[in-house]
C-alpha cells in the first residue's frame, strides 16, 4: 500500500512569493521572519521524502464559475499549469508547470465515488494560487507530480463544515488502500479569519485575533470534535467574510484524524494570520528524530 | 434582482487586461456595451447559443456605471470578484502600499452584519 508520509495544512498568502523576492533593503520589516518560517516548514515536507502530493486548495473564480460550479473536484491530467493572468498582475507570481499523476487521480476519483462523494473531475485544469502558494514555499523546486483537489469555500451555497472533515477522513481513507509503494504528502491550504471586500479588510491583523487563536488549538490538537462544535456554515460569516477558507483546514484535520500535529507555527501578519502545521502518520516513515514545534505558537 | 449578472459582469472584465482599462476610462459606455453584446453570453458556447434573458436592474446597472463598490456591496455582489477588479483599476492611483484597499474598507464602515447575503 501507499505510504502516507506527511499532511501539511497551511494558510496560502499570495504576496509571499514577492516579498521573499525582495533584497533585503527593499523588504518589508516582516519579511525576514516570513522567509525564516517559511523555511523551517518547507523542512517539514522535505524531511518526508514524498514522491507525489495531493493538494487541497479552492478555485477563485479563476477556471470555475457560476454557470458550472462543483462543490468538489479532482484533476485528473498528465500536466497541469497554474497561475493566472490577474494574479500575475496583482501577486507577481510566476506562471508555473506542474506534472500530473494520473493513476492516483484516478483512483481517488473512483474510490470517492464508490465511498460516498460524488466527485467532479476536470482533464484540463490551470491551477491557481491556491495551489501554487504552497509550491512557492514548501516545494520551490516543483519537483513533483500532483493531484489537486478543489473545494468551493468561495460560492454559496456551500457544503458544510462536516462534509469538509468527512472528505478528508475520506481522502486519508484513499491514500491509505492505494495499492501503489509511493511515498504521498498532502498539502492543503485554506485561511484563519480572513476579509476581503469588506471594511475590515486589510487591518494590522487578521480581522479576528481571537478566532484565530481558537482556530490554532483546534488544528494544533487535532481536536475535531472540538472545532465542529465551535463552528457551523452561518458562524463562519462572523470571523470575516472569507473565512469559509477554514473549511480546507477543517478537511486536512479530518485527514491527520485526531492526531495532535507534529510541527505547527503560526505567524501574525497585517491582513491575516499565517498558521503552519504538519503531522507525520507514521513516524517511523520519516528519517531522523521526530520533529518538535520549532514555531513560535501563540499563547 | 440580478446578483449573478453583476458577477459576471466583474469576472469577465477583470480577466481581460483590455477590458479592464476600458471599464477604468468609460464605465457608462462599457456597462452599456457589455449589458447589449456580452451579458448572454454563455461563457463555454458559442455565440448562436446565447441565452436570452439575463439583463440588469437600474440599481445595478447604476452602480456599475458609476464605479461604486459601496452599492455593489450592498447589493450583494461577490466581494473578492468586487475588490480584485478594483485592484486592477484603481491601485495604481495611490501612492502608499494598500491605500486603495484600506480607503475601500473606510468607505464600507457603515456595513454592519450580517453583511448583505452574497447567494444569486
Amino acid at each position: 500500500m501507499a505510504k502516507l508520509v506527511a499532511i501539511l495544512a497551511t494558510t496560502h498568502h499570495p504576496f509571499y512569493y514577492r516579498t521573499s523576492q525582495l533584497p533585503a533593503e527593499d523588504a518589508p520589516p516582516f519579511a525576514a521572519d516570513w522567509v525564516r518560517k517559511v523555511e523551517a516548514y518547507r523542512e517539514t515536507l522535505t524531511r518526508a521524502q514524498p514522491d507525489v502530493l495531493v493538494m487541497v486548495g479552492s478555485d477563485h473564480f479563476h477556471q470555475l464559475w457560476l454557470d458550472n460550479m462543483p462543490q468538489f473536484l479532482v484533476g485528473k491530467a498528465p500536466y497541469y499549469d497554474g497561475n493566472w493572468e490577474n494574479e500575475i498582475r496583482e501577486f507577481g507570481m510566476p506562471k508555473l508547470f506542474f506534472q500530473g499523476h494520473e493513476e492516483l487521480s484516478a483512483y481517488m476519483l473512483r474510490e470517492g465515488i464508490d465511498r460516498g462523494f460524488d466527485l467532479a473531475f476536470s482533464h484540463e485544469l490551470r491551477v491557481d494560487h491556491s495551489i501554487t502558494c504552497p509550491i512557492f514555499t514548501v516545494r520551490p523546486q516543483n519537483d513533483l507530480p500532483i493531484v489537486p483537489i478543489y473545494t468551493n469555500i468561495f460560492a454559496p451555497p456551500l457544503p458544510r463544515p462536516e462534509r469538509f472533515v468527512q472528505l478528508g477522513k475520506t481522502i486519508r481513507e484513499i491514500i491509505d488502500a492505494w495499492p501503489s509503494e509511493m511515498r504521498v504528502a498532502v498539502i492543503g491550504t485554506g485561511h484563519l479569519s480572513l476579509e476581503l471586500g469588506g471594511p475590515r479588510q486589510f487591518g494590522a491583523h487578521g480581522p479576528d485575533p481571537e478566532f484565530d487563536a481558537q482556530a490554532v488549538e483546534w488544528i494544533k490538537n487535532g481536536d475535531i470534535d472540538g472545532v465542529l462544535g465551535g463552528v457551523t456554515l452561518d458562524s463562519l460569516h462572523a470571523p470575516g467574510n472569507a473565512t469559509h477558507g477554514f473549511m480546507d483546514f477543517m478537511l486536512m484535520m479530518g485527514i491527520a484524524g485526531y492526531a495532535k500535529a507534529d510541527y505547527a507555527d503560526n505567524l501574525d501578519l497585517f491582513h491575516t494570520m499565517e498558521a503552519y502545521f504538519t503531522w507525520y502518520p507514521d513516524p517511523s516513515l520519516v528519517p531522523g528524530l521526530p520533529l518538535t514545534s520549532k514555531g513560535a505558537l501563540l499563547g | 434582482m440580478s446578483k449573478y449578472l453583476v458577477n459576471k459582469f466583474l469576472f469577465t472584465v477583470d480577466r481581460d487586461t483590455a477590458l479592464t482599462e476600458r471599464y477604468r476610462e468609460d464605465p457608462v459606455g462599457t456597462v452599456t456595451w457589455w449589458e447589449a453584446e456580452e451579458a448572454n453570453r454563455i461563457l463555454s458556447c458559442i455565440d448562436a447559443e446565447r441565452s436570452t434573458w439575463l439583463s440588469f436592474t437600474d440599481e445595478e446597472r447604476q452602480a456599475l456605471a458609476t464605479h461604486d463598490h459601496v452599492a455593489l456591496f450592498e447589493l450583494g455582489a461577490h466581494p473578492f470578484l468586487t475588490l480584485t477588479l478594483w485592484i486592477a483599476m484603481f491601485e495604481r492611483d495611490w501612492d502608499e502600499p494598500l491605500g486603495m484597499q484600506l480607503d475601500y474598507a473606510a468607505r464600507l464602515a457603515h456595513v454592519t452584519q450580517p453583511y448583505p447575503d452574497i447567494s444569486c
